[in-house]
C-alpha cells in the first residue's frame, strides 16, 4: 500500500486487551464424574493476552489465526458483546461495552456460524424488523435495500422463508441484513465458512466493492487464505492469544518470497532422493516435492542434482502459496 | 414503529401460522374442561357442607382457564430464546441497539397472544351455548366484565414477567428443563390451576395470597364471576401492578448480572 499523504483517521484502537475464561474440566470416567458433583475443577484459559492494534478508517483487515486463537473473542469484544478483563478499546470514540446501545448502531456484524434471520418467515420480514430496531428512516432503508438487493442478487429470494434458502443464499441475506442501517464498520466473522466456490467469490467481490464505494472499514476473520488474498490490505495474525504479525500481505510474501516449491515427476525410482539445502515435502516412486530457499540453493542446482539421479519427466516451480506461508508462521510461533 | 412493537408484531404473525396446533388445542381444552366440570358436579351433588364458591362460578373458573390457557400457563415457552442462550446465538441480540429485556418480553407476549387469539374464540363459541350446568355464564355486571378484562391483561403481563425469570435462569443452568419444571409446577399450583384456590385449606390459601402466582389466573377468573366483589377487585388491581413492577425490576436486574458474566457459547 502506498503511504497516503493525508493521514487516515484512526477508527479502532485496542490497548492491552486481556480476557480469560474459566473452563470446567474433568477427566473421563464415572468416578471423576461423581467427584465433579461436589468439587468442580476449573482451569483458566487465557483467550487474549495483551492485544493491541489500531485500524484506520476504510481499511480491510484480515484477522487470522488457528482455531481457538482468540479471533472470535476479539470480535466479540469489539462488537460490545464481551467485556475484557483488562485493557482499553476505543472505536469511533465509543467504548463498546460501556456505550453498547449507541455504539452498535454504527456497526454491522456477521457471525458466519450463526443466523440473525428469523427462520420461519420470509427474509424481507426480518429486514423490516431490523429497520424498526435500528430506527432506519424509510427512504434510507429503501435506498439501502435496493442497492443491496441489486448487488447481492437478492430479488428472487427476499420473499422466501429463510429455512428454504441454501447456505450461499442465506449468507448473502445475512450480509445484507448487517448493512441495512449503513454501518461505518463491518465485522465479518468467517463470512465464507461452508460456502461453495461461486458463492465465496460473490461474497468477496461484494465486500471489495462495498469498501471501495462506501469506505466502510471491514474486519474479517477467516480460515480461507483466498479470502485474505482477494480482500485484505493488511493482516493481523493471532495465535494463543497474542498478536504475531501485523503488516501487509505483500510484506509477508516478501519475507517468504525466496521460498519455492519444486514438483518433479520422474520415471520410477525406489528411493527418495535427498538434496542438500532442500526439504523433501512429499515423495512417491514417481514424484517428489521439494521446498527450497533460493538464498541457500539455486533452482538450477537442484534440478541439475535431480537430473543426475533420475530421469526427469516433468518439472514445475512455484512460489509458496500464502496458505503455506501462514502454516510456516504458525509453526515458527508454535501455535 | 418501535423495535419492540415490531418484534411483537412479527412474533404475533409468526404465531398465527400454527393453526393445526391450535385446532388440536381447542379439542383438548374442551375435553379437559368437561372432565373437570364433571368432577365438580359430582363433588357438589354429594357435598354436605356449604362450598366456598358456587357451581356456576366454578364452571366459569374452569372454562376461563381453558379459554385463556396460553395466557396463564407457565410451561408455555419459547424454545427459541432457550436456544439463543445455550447455543450462543444471543451474540446477535447483543449487538442490536435495544435492550434485551423488553425485546424478549415483547416476543413472549406476542407468542402467548397469538396462541390465545387462535384458541379462545372457537372455545368461547362452544361454551357460551352449552346446556346447563356446563354453560359459561356471562359476567354478572358490565363493571365486572371491564374489571375482568383489566385483571386478565395485567395477569398476562405478570405471567410473562415470571416466565422471563425462567429464561434468565438459563444463563446459569444452561438447561431449561429444571427451571421450567420447578417454577411451572409450583407456580401453577399456587395460581389455582391444579385446583381452585377457594378449595385450599386456609393456611395454604394464605401462602397463595402471599405469592405472585394467583394474581395471574385465580384472581381475574374470580373477578369475572363476581366471586371477588368490585372493591376487592380494585385493591387487587393495585396488587397486580405492584407485583408487576417488582418482578420486572428484579428480572431486569438479574438479566444485567447475567449479561455481565455471559460467555457466548461456542466459537
Amino acid at each position: 500500500m502506498s503511504m497516503a499523504s493525508t493521514a487516515k483517521k484512526e477508527i479502532i484502537s485496542l490497548q492491552g486487551i486481556r480476557k480469560s475464561f474459566k473452563v470446567a474440566r474433568r477427566t473421563a470416567g464415572v468416578k471423576q464424574a461423581f467427584k465433579s458433583l461436589f468439587v468442580r475443577e476449573t482451569t483458566t484459559v487465557e483467550a487474549l493476552k495483551d492485544i493491541s492494534f489500531a485500524i484506520n478508517e476504510g481499511e480491510i483487515v484480515g484477522y487470522i489465526g488457528p482455531n481457538g486463537a482468540g479471533k472470535s473473542t476479539t470480535i466479540k469484544i469489539m462488537s460490545g458483546i464481551l467485556v475484557p478483563d483488562e485493557g482499553g478499546c476505543t472505536i469511533m470514540g465509543y467504548t463498546p461495552w460501556k456505550e453498547r446501545t449507541a455504539y452498535v448502531k454504527e456497526i454491522g456484524v456477521v457471525f458466519g456460524q450463526r443466523s440473525q434471520l428469523w427462520w420461519d418467515v420470509p427474509v424481507i420480514d426480518s429486514y423490516e424488523l431490523l429497520r424498526d430496531i435500528y430506527k432506519i428512516p424509510i427512504p434510507q432503508y429503501n435506498r439501502n435495500l435496493e442497492t443491496l438487493t441489486e448487488t447481492l442478487e437478492l430479488q428472487t429470494i427476499l420473499n422466501t422463508p429463510v429455512r428454504q434458502l441454501s447456505l450461499g443464499q442465506r449468507m448473502r441475506c445475512e450480509i445484507a441484513a448487517s448493512l441495512l442501517h449503513g454501518p461505518r464498520i463491518l465485522f465479518l466473522d468467517e463470512p465464507t465458512i461452508g460456502l461453495d466456490a461461486v458463492s465465496k467469490i460473490a461474497v468477496r467481490q461484494f465486500i471489495k466493492r462495498l469498501n471501495e464505494e462506501t469506505g466502510v472499514t471491514v474486519i474479517l476473520t477467516t480460515h480461507d487464505m483466498n479470502d485474505i488474498e482477494a480482500l485484505a490490505d493488511r493482516i493481523l495474525m493471532i495465535g494463543k492469544g497474542t498478536l504475531l504479525y501485523d503488516g501487509s500481505l505483500s510484506e509477508l510474501r516478501r519475507r517468504f518470497g525466496t521460498q519455492r516449491v519444486i514438483t518433479v515427476d520422474y520415471s520410477v525410482n525406489a528411493q527418495p532422493i535427498q538434496i542438500p539445502g532442500t526439504e523433501l515435502m512429499s515423495w512417491s516412486p514417481e514424484r517428489g516435492i521439494y521446498s527450497i530457499d533460493t538464498e541457500r540453493v539455486t533452482i538450477a542446482d537442484v534440478i541439475a542434482k535431480l537430473a543426475q539421479q533420475v530421469e526427469i519427466k516433468d518439472i514445475a516451480v512455484e512460489s509458496k502459496p500464502v496458505e503455506e506461508i501462514i502454516v510456516q508462521l504458525y509453526k515458527e510461533h508454535q501455535v | 414503529m418501535n423495535g419492540y412493537t415490531a418484534v411483537w408484531k412479527l412474533r404475533f404473525i409468526n404465531g398465527l401460522q400454527y393453526r393445526s396446533a391450535a385446532y388440536a388445542g381447542v379439542a383438548t381444552q374442551l375435553f379437559f374442561g368437561f372432565i373437570f366440570i364433571m368432577v365438580f358436579i359430582a363433588f357438589y351433588s354429594h357435598s354436605t357442607s356449604q362450598p366456598p364458591i358456587s357451581l356456576e362460578q366454578i364452571v366459569a373458573y374452569i372454562w376461563l382457564q381453558q379459554i385463556f390457557l396460553s395466557f396463564i400457563m407457565l410451561w408455555f415457552r419459547d424454545p427459541e430464546i432457550f436456544e439463543l442462550i445455550t447455543s450462543g446465538n444471543i451474540a446477535y441480540e447483543l449487538c442490536r441497539p435495544c435492550d434485551i429485556y423488553p425485546f424478549w418480553y415483547s416476543k413472549l407476549l406476542a407468542q402467548r397472544f397469538s396462541s390465545a387469539v387462535l384458541r379462545c374464540f372457537p372455545i368461547m363459541l362452544v361454551v357460551f351455548f352449552l346446556p346447563e350446568p356446563y354453560r359459561l355464564m356471562p359476567p354478572p355486571s358490565f363493571t365486572g366484565f371491564i374489571l375482568f378484562f383489566i385483571t386478565l391483561v395485567l395477569g398476562l403481563f405478570l405471567v410473562v414477567a415470571i416466565s422471563m425469570l425462567i429464561y434468565i435462569s438459563v444463563f446459569w443452568t444452561l438447561s431449561p428443563t429444571g427451571s421450567t419444571l420447578m417454577i411451572s409446577i409450583a407456580g401453577e399450583f399456587f395460581a389455582g390451576l391444579t385446583f381452585p384456590i377457594p378449595f385450599m385449606p386456609l393456611w395454604l390459601q394464605k401462602i397463595a395470597y402471599w405469592l405472585p402466582f394467583r394474581w395471574t389466573a385465580d384472581f381475574p377468573f374470580r373477578v369475572y364471576s363476581g366471586h371477588i366483589p368490585v372493591e376487592e377487585a380494585l385493591v387487587g388491581i393495585g396488587m397486580q401492578a405492584g407485583w408487576l413492577a417488582v418482578l420486572v425490576l428484579f428480572g431486569k436486574w438479574l438479566l444485567r448480572i447475567a449479561l455481565r458474566r455471559v460467555v457466548v457459547q461456542g466459537g
